[in-house]
């Protein structure tokens, strides 16, 4: 990794607070200057990691054990932020869809909201939290003792070993998490049902499943994968390109959730958008 | 020896024409530059090194001596000057192409810089793993017999954390040994070692010199040290080399910062 000064969304906050406090318009031009920086380096680090994961040779050991880090170890948050939400969102509707008059669409409505939009962007939350703080800031220790230096030193390419085995694992793993979340959504859905009156598994089922397709299942479960790039990319660039110490390593596992969380919900609004008019 | 940045390095190449295959030198650094915003770290650094031979560059912190090294192994790009490894100039490298040189160079972190998540055996195993095609009892054999040189082959399953700095950087050049190097940079290798741990590193170096007949860069700011394990000592001062030569030659020297480096070591 080629040393770069740390610029951009996460730049030292009192090397900005200078100028703001001079003038506005010095603050906005350095903040326009950073954040044009941080995307260019962004772009930078994306096409190194591309390039390195195309060419040999292939750390499979490496993403193996991050698929497990990454995929098994996140499982048990994502199905229990995932039951959560089914039992709040089977709550919300029975008041809401009883108030109008259309009980009979719970199950639907329960169905179509975890398999559409919950299930998708809960999972991609809870993994941008647990799996980006934990990337972002194992990296960042890395790269403050050195030892991401002593990975190039020993001629092995960083970008291959570090960075696309745990990309590659975040975009793998994600639409099989949303899958145990909106299953256990779903579950959680249903037994939330089946303690206010008698409604069996099956009936839930079919009820809920009537009027969708595949278009309904599979378009918005993929969709978690732009968010496991989206999650795998922020973290580990944030945590290779850190610098300062402890208080680096800390700047860097918070900017990677906080802007990890952020760029997938601004990418959920892009995604359900093209999700609409391709797959109507 | 003249001050500067045009320093003579032409006993080193002669040395070099005589003892060299091929007179090519193993490192060769010329006019290197690099700056920090307005600092000026390196200050136009010329510098050879060939096979068999120990430069020490010594200097006061802060002269950017760990920065050459880091630029001669392609961790920085310097902003002017050229790098060659084996008479090929690494510039424009990609970060593959650096690989292929790195093989051939090991590198002493100064703080070891051991992967903290790896044991002792898996930080040395670590460069066999991706660059030798060896069997596990095979690659085992080779780990034990790199930490036995070092004097540590009763510790392969602790982890970095619960051994001593000195042992850190014993297995940090075992790791760096690992792929049988022909260049072996050692950054402060006896940096906050009490002075007998010190006297043992420069030892086992001086064992590796004698047993690999490596081309070795140690960068230090103890003297002593320097005396026992190089051949020729530099001495940088504000991004210059202000002398290079035996030791004998910086004592010679009536240059005042040579002669106040040499009163305070």
């Amino acid at each position: 990794m080629i040393d770069r000064p740390v610029t951009g969304l996460d730049a030292a906050l009192p090397q900005q607070a200078k100028p703001f406090i001079a003038s506005p318009v010095v603050f906005a031009r350095h903040a326009i200057n950073g954040t044009l920086e941080w995307f260019g380096d962004l772009g930078i680090f994306f096409w190194q990691v591309v390039r390195a994961a195309v060419t040999p040779p292939f750390e499979f050991r490496e993403l193996f054990r991050q698929l497990d880090e990454i995929g098994s170890k996140s499982l048990p948050l994502v199905a229990l932020a995932g039951a959560a939400t089914g039992v709040v969102l089977s709550l919300e509707a029975r008041y809401s869809l009883t108030r109008f008059g259309a009980k009979s669409l719970l199950p639907a409505a329960i169905v179509f909201s975890v398999i559409h939009e919950t299930g998708p962007i809960i999972t991609g939350l809870v993994v941008s939290g647990r799996v980006g703080a934990g990337i972002g800031a194992e990296l960042a220790s890395m790269k403050v003792t050195e030892q991401i230096d002593a990975i190039e030193a020993s001629a092995v390419n960083p970008y291959r070993l570090l960075a696309a085995t745990r990309i590659l694992a975040c975009i793998l793993m994600l639409p099989l998490l949303t899958l145990a979340g909106d299953a256990c959504g779903l579950l959680m859905g249903w037994v939330t049902q089946a303690m206010v009156e008698p409604l069996s598994l099956h009936q839930f089922i079919n009820s809920g499943f009537s009027g969708a397709d595949f278009n309904d299942f599979l378009p918005p479960t993929l969709k978690t994968a732009v968010f496991g790039l989206i999650i795998g990319l922020i973290a580990c660039f944030q945590g290779m390109r850190t610098q300062g110490g402890a208080a680096g390593v800390g700047r860097a596992a918070t900017s990677s959730v906080v802007l990890s969380s952020l760029f997938v919900i601004l990418a959920d609004v892009v995604l359900v958008k093209i999700i609409i008019v391709f797959f109507p | 020896m003249a001050a500067t940045d045009q320093i003579d390095v032409s006993p080193v190449m002669k040395r070099q024409e005589s003892g060299g295959k091929t007179g090519v030198p193993a490192v060769a650094v010329e006019d290197l530059r690099q700056s920090f915003g307005s600092q000026k770290v390196l200050n136009g650094i010329t510098l050879t090194v060939s096979r068999g031979e120990t430069l020490a560059v010594l200097g006061r912190s802060g002269t950017g001596k760990s920065v050459l090294l880091r630029i001669i192994i392609g961790l920085q790009i310097p902003d002017s000057g050229s790098v060659r490894i084996h008479g090929q100039d690494i510039a424009g490298f990609t970060l593959d192409q650096m690989g292929e040189i790195r093989k051939k160079m090991g590198f002493l972190f100064q703080h070891a810089a051991l992967y903290d998540s790896l044991t002792v055996e898996q930080n040395v195993a670590f460069p066999l793993q991706h660059h030798r095609k060896m069997s596990k009892a095979e690659q085992s054999d080779r780990v034990r017999a790199l930490l036995a040189e070092v004097g540590m082959e009763g510790h392969l399953d602790k982890m970095p954390a619960d051994i001593s700095g000195g042992m850190q950087k014993r297995v940090g050049l075992a790791r760096a040994l690992a792929l049988e190097p022909d260049i072996l940079l050692l950054d402060e290798p006896t940096a906050g070692l009490d002075p007998i741990s010190s006297a043992e590193i420069d030892d086992l170096v001086l064992k590796l010199q004698d047993e690999h007949h490596m081309a070795s860069i140690v960068v230090t700011h103890d003297l002593h040290s320097a005396k026992t394990i190089a051949d020729r000592l530099a001495l940088l001062d504000k991004g210059n080399v202000v002398i290079a030569g035996t030791f004998e030659d910086l004592q010679k020297s009536d240059i005042e910062f040579v002669r106040e480096f040499l009163k305070h070591s």
